[in-house]
């Protein structure tokens, strides 16, 4: 009993000696709670960094991925080649026609670089959504040639390309300009969209200046009928063209300040009828146009004036010696999304002769892009003098 | 004679397009980023930093661009108040390279170092870049002030106004907790 009692004091005492110890060695409340936050911090911290990695991990994987599809695709792994296109539906309701929907325009464009100086361009069309004998569409190659740079201000090209006149003619995308049609003025004037072969130099002057010079294959208008020298129906679309007389164009344009662009065009060709008529019908033509493009702010105006003046008798002599035209368009952005605009056009395919043959025609409409590489169209148009075409068009149209 | 003439003409161009194509230099250089840094930052580049696209911004970034980012992991560089980013965006068909400076949420310079496209060459101009100098980003991340574009040029203005505003993003997020 006594040794049991010894037992139990030594016992009680190292227990005593022990609590003593870790009540000395333990911290306040306050150290442990700043323990508790910092730890509370630290684990905060990892976290952040775990998720933070975690998502690189995942950015990683599909970058991984990304290289997997980059080298199973056929295209991407020629990464000098590339692909793009736009395209067009149009449905027009004019009075006493039959309304009609037409994919206007089906267009592919390829382009290859072969070397940082040395490319290649071109544009493949589909018109009116079915081609073939018969049909009512047509497969053009709208573009098709090689660029090569001289420096990084210089630049010239051999092929087939658009020559450098109008507003439309080079750029036309559906989603860059107002009105489901194309305006009639660069339609019929100039005549757009109007592509020729040849060589072509362009480049950059200073000062906001740049010009281009082509010399190309021509028009070749009939010299009988009623599409006698109207330069639309001249258009050979480089497709085993008569290039008996060529045509030489040069533009100048200025772009120094932003939001405006000043530009005009002199195009010559020594016969328009490429000799094919008979004897003494033929008929050397200059096209002289110029344009002003200006946007500030929501704020957009577009104004053309177009001219052709053509020699010889027999173009005079059914009033086709001077064929002109002219359009103002104003517009404004309500937002990025939506765009109104108002377009007074007038020309004249015969404005050499007496008889009143001036067209005139006002669009108004409203463009909403969805994104901004889609665009649904809708416009109001108003013929008068010598058309009477009234009605409304409605269009879609996309590019990539 | 005129067709003669015609001949003569087809001949002496292509022949200057060759004599020339033997002398041609690569386009559209007009600085390297090396030397834009050097500019940006004078009294020495900072070392470079990556910010990754993750899954926490991608869909600002998406709704910038209006497409999947080409890129997902975006190099920077950085020192006090001042950010620099040199981004690709394909204009058309090609990229364009642009550096772009941040200072204080503000943009202070763009500068386009390479242009590869065929067309909106104009974009390159300092009176088009210099409208973009003291833009900010706004809540929907739209810039702050309009900046007018170019005739014919339409995508290239869209891409260099895309890459200010993912700079002016990207140097938010920087500040962001």
């Amino acid at each position: 009993m006594k040794a049991f009692n010894i037992t139990l004091a030594s016992l009680m005492s190292t227990v005593l000696i022990g609590t003593s110890q870790v009540s000395h060695a333990a911290p306040s409340l306050e150290k442990m709670w700043e323990t508790l936050q910092q730890q509370q911090k630290q684990i905060e911290q990892l976290s952040k960094e775990n998720k933070r990695l975690t998502e690189q991990l995942e950015v990683s994987m599909e970058m991984k991925q990304q290289a997997s599809e980059t080298k199973q695709s056929a295209y991407a792994s020629k990464g000098d080649t590339s692909i793009g296109g736009y395209g067009e539906l149009h449905y027009n309701s004019f009075k006493d026609q039959d309304n009609k929907l037409d994919f206007h325009r089906f267009v592919l464009f390829f382009s290859h670089e072969f070397t940082d100086k040395l490319r290649f361009v071109s544009e493949l069309e589909l018109e009116h959504s079915i081609a073939g004998e018969g049909q009512t569409g047509e497969i053009e190659l709208e573009q098709a040639y090689v660029e090569m740079d001289f420096n990084n201000k210089h630049s010239a090209k051999a092929g087939v390309f658009l020559l450098p006149v109008g507003i439309i003619n080079e750029t036309h995308e559906p989603d860059t300009f107002y009105g489901v049609e194309r305006n009639p003025v660069e339609k019929d004037i100039i005549p757009a969209t109007w592509w020729e072969g040849g060589v072509a130099f362009n480049g950059q002057l200073g000062n906001g200046f740049s010009y281009d010079v082509a010399y190309t294959s021509g028009l070749a208008t009939p010299t009988t009928g009623s599409n006698a020298y109207k330069v639309r129906s001249g258009r050979q679309k480089v497709g085993n063209a008569v290039a008996n007389d060529g045509a030489i164009t040069g533009r100048v344009k200025w772009t120094g300040m932003p939001g405006l662009e000043l530009a005009a065009t002199a195009h010559y060709e020594s016969d328009l009828t490429q000799g094919q008529g008979v004897a003494g019908t033929e008929s050397s033509a200059t096209l002289f146009e110029t344009h002003a493009v200006y946007q500030k702010g929501p704020f957009g105006l577009r104004a053309l004036y177009a001219r052709w003046d053509m020699d010889g008798a027999a173009a005079k002599a059914v009033g086709r010696d001077e064929q002109v035209g002219w359009y103002i368009e104003p517009s404004f952005r309500i937002s990025p999304q939506w765009g109104v605009f108002a377009r007074y056009n007038e020309w004249d395919n015969n404005a050499g002769d007496t008889a009143a043959t001036e067209k005139k025609q006002t669009d108004v409409g409203v463009n909403y892009w969805p994104h901004e590489n889609v665009v649904l169209k809708l416009d109001v148009q108003r013929q008068s003098g010598a058309a009477n075409t009234d009605g409304f068009n409605l269009g879609l149209g996309y590019q990539f | 004679m005129m067709q003669s003439l015609n001949r003569l003409g087809f001949i002496g161009i292509a022949l200057v397009l060759l004599i020339a194509g033997t002398h041609a230099h690569a386009r559209g250089i007009y600085q390297e980023p090396e030397a834009f840094l050097q500019d940006t930052f004078a009294e020495g580049v900072p070392e470079p930093e990556m910010i990754w696209v993750t899954k926490s911004i991608r869909p600002m970034v998406e709704k910038i661009l209006g497409h999947k980012p080409n890129a997902l992991r975006i190099r920077y560089w950085r020192k006090a108040s001042r950010s620099a980013w040199i981004l690709e965006e394909i204009g058309k068909e090609k990229p364009i390279t642009t550096g772009v400076v941040v200072n204080n949420g503000q943009i202070e310079r763009v500068k386009v170092l390479v242009f590869r496209e065929s067309r909106g060459w104009e974009v390159r101009h300092d009176f088009f870049t210099n409208q973009f100098k003291g833009a900010t980003i706004q809540p929907d991340h739209q810039l702050n002030k309009s900046i007018d574009g170019i005739s014919g040029a339409t995508l290239s203005v869209r891409a260099l106004r895309k890459q200010a505003q993912l700079a002016l993003y990207f140097d938010q997020t920087l500040k962001s907790p």
